[in-house]
């Protein structure tokens, strides 16, 4: 009844392929970015932001860049950690060894520096498949990994292999406090999910989606895997290079090559399978997820074990998290393998009808 | 030269430890086309439940004989391990029959991370003993030859010796027995096995339940070496290059893929490691797995992959 | 999202208008620790004994009647959960007091949020060793020693067994490390020392969390080095005994620093490990010191202890112990400027922890009798003197194995001023003023 199409009839095909079509979702969004950027600022406090939001964030965007990769291109790759670290360590030495380099092109360099080694690592995506390709990713995350920690130039000859950024700014706003690295955030966040959700309704994104449904009935068509893959890779690292780089810069301060590891593309991989593979508001959702969880649980648990009178130890909070983590992630796909992207649609379908059944 | 014989027969020892992870990968791929990444946890979890029993039976049951003990705390370890694959395979494989191979691959995952957290939660985070008498000192040999001997690990000759029986024992199993032609023929083909009459869901517990046995054996192997902690779960990841290597399908190639493994690894460390600063056993690994499916993309001696459009 | 955020903030409302109650006359110490993960068996103990010994303190009649509150946060070693444990607690109860990290990676994190958020950081023991100068990093703590510290007493101890440091010219000594800003933290100083001395340095690194060292200790068994020195943490420190055993490496010839001598890494090696020496910030394992019998008495007694009873008086459990005991005193002695028997903020405990002066005589008052030395701090030295000797494990037991030794401040001086000038120009910060000291 409310979200009816009824009476928007469009008159231009601008119009019909805009990403919101229907009236009430613009509406919906205009609000969301409302929330975002004005209500969340006024309400929320240092600890939602430094712990919640802003590693939220982030995360969403090397998210985007994964599903971009795994989800639209069907191309599996456990090396998202390793790029990350490229994006950060790049933006860092820009930085540092540049004078007046100004943040946000420092940022936007190590997304570049990050896109040539996803590039080079993808290379392999054009032989191998599959399972097979999510092995030879990792030799890209364990090599970087090692190559982080040994080569001091990466570091700026820094004994202990840490490094650290202060003093950001951008276009002459200082980045101190907790609200103005949300809002930064936020906005590059904001412009490359647009940039995203364009690219994978565009040509480009058919290609890669027609690379994942059946490659080589595609290439029979005339789709290049070459280019399509390599493209896929060069987006995604992109992304991932960039988020790498805030993760550094914004939410850490300082950071060694272990805030980078495995664990991390495990994590991410997690989110997009949770959220929804093939969907830019699933990277959402699952970084959502993800983000969430264990601090929920961190705070539940022992507010449920007083409850019943019991004391929790850490230890115990912790190991319940990756018993939960990992019980929830096989619910999620017994119970919706397309993840909360697709209950999020199936919700949207019934709001159509509501109330009518059918 | 002797230097080079030592490091070589150290890879080769690694490799078959290695392989002995690698196996059960192997026997589930093979058998039900999952990829089992929660192997990693199997061999923590059977290696803790083995560490936990043989301390806990001498302590309830009021008896010293650590032999009795071992044998006891191995017979309630594989109990336990049976059981937990009649879980899964309640729980979460028989639910995600027609999924996808990444879908399949993810629910493993999350088992990996629930064994983790029920493994510690049950028996503990410290690190623990498994004792079953492995010697640990090394020996030399060809001493004369070589200046100061060529220095063997007793205890990785021991282990060699119990993967080679374990391969074995797999073998004949798989060959000459009735259940394992019956696995053999669901790895072929699920529906054609369904069709005439071999029950799906007891062969893939029985599987499991192999894996399971595969990863007591590794579990108690790595736990006497290394002692049982949290980062036996982190030798999955050292055993994915040598499964893909291999083959995902094959058995002999998990361990001729363990073999390569291990001395690439340990040559490499040894030899090209201290010019480039040392620590690249892991990604060098990996690196010589990348090129090797950059010629072979189905591994050493894998089935090959055929598209059909 | 957004429900999942609203119900959390109502959670976090409700349990700080719970805990909003009991907050104005509390001292909250955070404890941040790894029950869980590659490191657990070491980070255990240490956590215990920090907890211990707060409940011991309000055992005592709290600090000057102030009693003392505690949660603990979870870290797995991991830096960014470090950070979130950091940002979770550092408001809590009324605000935290100081943070102890156990891990160099969240130290680094940490170093650059707690000088605006004013709450000091204690790293005893570990940390960076430039942290030391107090007039650039106005809010850490490296109390009683740091790893160049460490290195550097390993080294006069070998020296003096070999007979002089001009015997050194020509030794092996391999240095195997963990491979993190932990383990290559003391490289400067090896490499300093080698410079003088002329010995052969060799470094080996070994990848996190260092279970794989057979190639380590083949290439050991090849170089056939004089030394070994040992910088491992959790289950590295064990696997290389075990792979020491393996290829027959002496263990009298291996020292390993002072994270790397505790009953976990030898306990599970048992006879395997005897002879294998590593080094003592300050105290060993003190079963039978008057404060480890006061802990047994007044809180395992009563059934309040936090870990089992037969850990206590154990090396990493007494380490927690005086890491506690630090914090503690650091706050008493803060009272004494802002005012006794009240609650003292970050900022003035900070001052607490510039001026720490405890003496024999006060130490021994505490129970550390026989157990730890005179601690001063000051404005410009934020560490105090360093005070380690070797211990050797038995197969039953550590024994102390030698005098005690202090580090070389002729050597490591200058290189923590020009490390810290380094980190200095980097962060554009300029040298605290003398007039700062007083604040």
């Amino acid at each position: 009844m409310l979200y009816r199409e009824n009476g928007q009839f469009k008159t231009s095909y601008e119009a019909d392929q805009q990403i919101f079509p229907i009236l009430q979702d613009r509406i919906g969004i205009g609000l969301l970015l409302a929330f975002a950027i004005v209500g969340v600022p006024l309400l929320a406090d240092e600890y939602l932001f430094r712990a919640i939001l802003i590693p939220f964030l982030i995360l969403a965007l090397a998210a985007i860049g994964l599903n971009i990769l795994v989800g639209y291109c069907g191309q599996i790759s456990l090396g998202t950690g390793a790029f990350m670290a490229v994006g950060a360590y790049a933006a860092y030495n820009f930085l540092v060894r540049i004078d007046g380099m100004p943040m946000i092109a420092a940022i936007l360099l190590g997304g570049v520096c990050a896109t040539v080694v996803g590039v080079l690592f993808g290379i392999p995506s054009l032989r191998i498949k599959g399972l097979y390709l999510a092995v030879a990713t990792l030799a890209a995350q364990f090599f970087c990994d090692w190559a982080f920690l040994r080569i001091k130039w990466f570091t700026n000859d820094s004994a202990s292999g840490s490094v650290s950024v202060s003093n950001l700014s951008f276009l002459g706003v200082a980045i101190d406090t907790p609200v103005e690295k949300y809002l930064f955030c936020l906005g590059v966040v904001i412009v490359f999910a647009l940039i995203a959700k364009n690219l994978v309704r565009s040509h480009i994104g058919r290609e890669w989606m027609a690379i994942r449904d059946m490659d080589v009935a595609a290439a029979v068509i005339g789709i290049r895997p070459v280019y399509a893959k390599l493209t896929a890779f060069a987006v995604s690292s992109f992304m991932v290079g960039v988020a790498g780089a805030l993760w550094g810069f914004i939410h850490l301060g300082a950071w060694e090559p272990a805030a980078f590891s495995i664990d991390r593309s495990f994590q991410l991989l997690f989110m997009i399978i949770i959220g929804g593979l093939g969907s830019i508001m699933g990277s959402f959702f699952g970084a959502a997820f993800i983000v969430v969880l264990p601090i929920f649980l961190n705070q539940a648990l022992p507010a449920l074990g007083s409850l019943f009178g019991l004391e929790i130890s850490t230890a115990l909070v912790s190991h319940t998290e990756f018993m939960i983590f990992g019980a929830l992630i096989v619910f999620f796909l017994i119970v919706e393998p397309h993840g909360l992207a697709r209950l999020w649609s199936i919700g949207k379908e019934k709001m159509r009808l509501w109330p009518f059944p059918h | 030269m002797g230097f080079f014989l030592e490091t070589l027969i150290g890879g080769l020892m690694s490799g078959v430890l290695y392989s002995l992870v690698a196996l059960g990968f192997v026997l589930i791929f093979k058998a039900s086309g999952v990829f089992n990444f929660a192997q990693g946890a199997m061999v923590l979890f059977a290696a803790l439940a083995m560490a936990r029993f043989s301390e806990w039976f001498p302590e309830l049951l009021k008896f010293d004989n650590k032999l009795l003990a071992n044998l006891l705390a191995f017979a309630a370890a594989l109990a336990v391990m049976v059981l937990v694959a009649w879980l899964i395979e309640k729980l979460v494989l028989g639910r995600l029959v027609n999924q996808e191979g990444i879908t399949l691959l993810m629910a493993t995952l999350g088992i990996t991370y629930f064994l983790d957290g029920f493994g510690q939660t049950i028996f503990g985070s410290s690190i623990y003993k498994i004792d079953i008498g492995l010697p640990k000192d090394p020996l030399f040999l060809l001493d004369g030859v070589f200046q100061g001997g060529l220095l063997v690990n007793k205890e990785d000759l021991f282990a060699a010796g119990i993967a080679a029986a374990l391969v074995v024992g797999l073998s004949i199993f798989f060959q000459y027995t009735g259940t394992g032609r019956a696995l053999r023929a669901v790895a072929d083909d699920h529906q054609a096995a369904q069709s005439i009459g071999i029950p799906l869901s007891r062969v893939w517990v029985i599987v499991w339940s192999v894996a399971g046995f595969t990863a007591l054996v590794a579990g108690i192997i790595w736990g006497s070496k290394l002692g049982v902690q949290f980062s036996l779960s982190l030798l999955a990841l050292k055993a994915l290059p040598v499964v893909i290597l291999g083959g995902l399908t094959s058995v002999p190639g998990a361990i001729i893929g363990g073999l390569i493994l291990g001395v690439g690894e340990k040559l490499s460390e040894v030899f090209i490691g201290p010019h480039i600063g040392g620590g690249i056993e892991i990604w060098f690994g990996y690196v010589l797995v990348l090129f090797v499916l950059l010629v072979r993309p189905q591994g050493l001696f894998g089935e090959k992959i055929i598209d059909r459009v | 999202m957004k429900f999942t955020t609203l119900a959390l903030c109502a959670t976090l409302a409700a349990a700080a208008a719970g805990s909003a109650f009991a907050q104005a006359k509390e001292q909250f110490f955070p404890v941040l620790s790894y029950r869980s993960g590659a490191y657990a068996p070491n980070g255990i103990p240490f956590a215990n004994g920090y907890v211990d010994y707060l409940k011991l303190t309000n055992a005592r009649g709290g600090i000057n009647g102030v009693k003392v509150i505690w949660e603990e946060c979870e870290t797995g070693y991991a830096t960014d959960r470090g950070v979130e444990c950091y940002e979770r607690l550092k408001g809590k109860n009324g605000g935290a007091t100081v943070f102890h990290t156990l891990s160099t990676g969240i130290t680094f994190a940490l170093t650059e949020k707690v000088p605006t958020d004013k709450i000091p950081l204690i790293t005893a023991g570990y940390g960076r060793s430039e942290s030391t100068d107090g007039m650039v990093f106005k809010w850490n703590f490296p109390l009683t020693g740091t790893y160049w510290d460490a290195a550097d007493i390993i080294l006069q101890h070998i020296a003096k067994k070999e007979g002089g440091w001009d015997k050194l010219r020509g030794k092996k000594i391999a240095h195997i490390f963990h491979d993190s800003p932990y383990g290559k933290e003391p490289i400067p100083l090896l490499q300093e020392r080698q410079k003088m001395h002329g010995f052969d340095l060799t470094l080996i690194p070994v990848t996190h969390p260092g279970v794989e060292q057979k190639a380590a200790w083949l290439q050991i068994r090849q170089l056939r080095p004089d030394y070994v020195l040992l910088w491992g943490w959790g289950v590295m420190n064990s696997t290389a005994l075990k792979e020491a055993v393996a290829t027959g490496y002496p263990r009298e010839k291996m020292y390993g620093v002072w994270w790397a001598g505790a009953e976990p890494d030898v306990k599970d090696v048992g006879d395997g490990a005897k002879g294998y020496n590593a080094l003592t910030l300050q105290h060993g394992a003190e079963p039978n010191s008057a404060i480890v019998k006061e802990v047994l008495d007044k809180v395992h007694a009563k059934g309040q202890g936090t870990g089992p009873k037969e850990e206590v008086g154990e090396v990493l459990y007494m380490r927690g112990l005086k890491a506690a005991m630090l914090s503690v005193e650091g706050v008493r002695r803060a009272q004494e400027r802002y005012g006794k028997g009240k609650v003292m903020t970050g900022e003035q405990a900070r001052w607490g922890y510039e001026n720490l002066a405890l003496d024999q005589k006060k130490l021994d008052a505490l129970g550390f009798a026989g157990v730890l030395r005179p601690i001063s701090t000051s404005c410009a030295d934020h560490r105090g003197d360093v005070w380690a000797r070797i211990h050797t494990w038995d197969g039953k037991k550590w024994n102390f194995s030698s005098d005690w030794y202090q580090s070389d401040q002729t050597i490591i001086k200058p290189m923590i001023k020009s490390a810290a000038d380094k980190y200095a120009a980097e962060k554009k910060l300029a040298r605290r003023d003398v007039s700062d000291c007083q604040t």
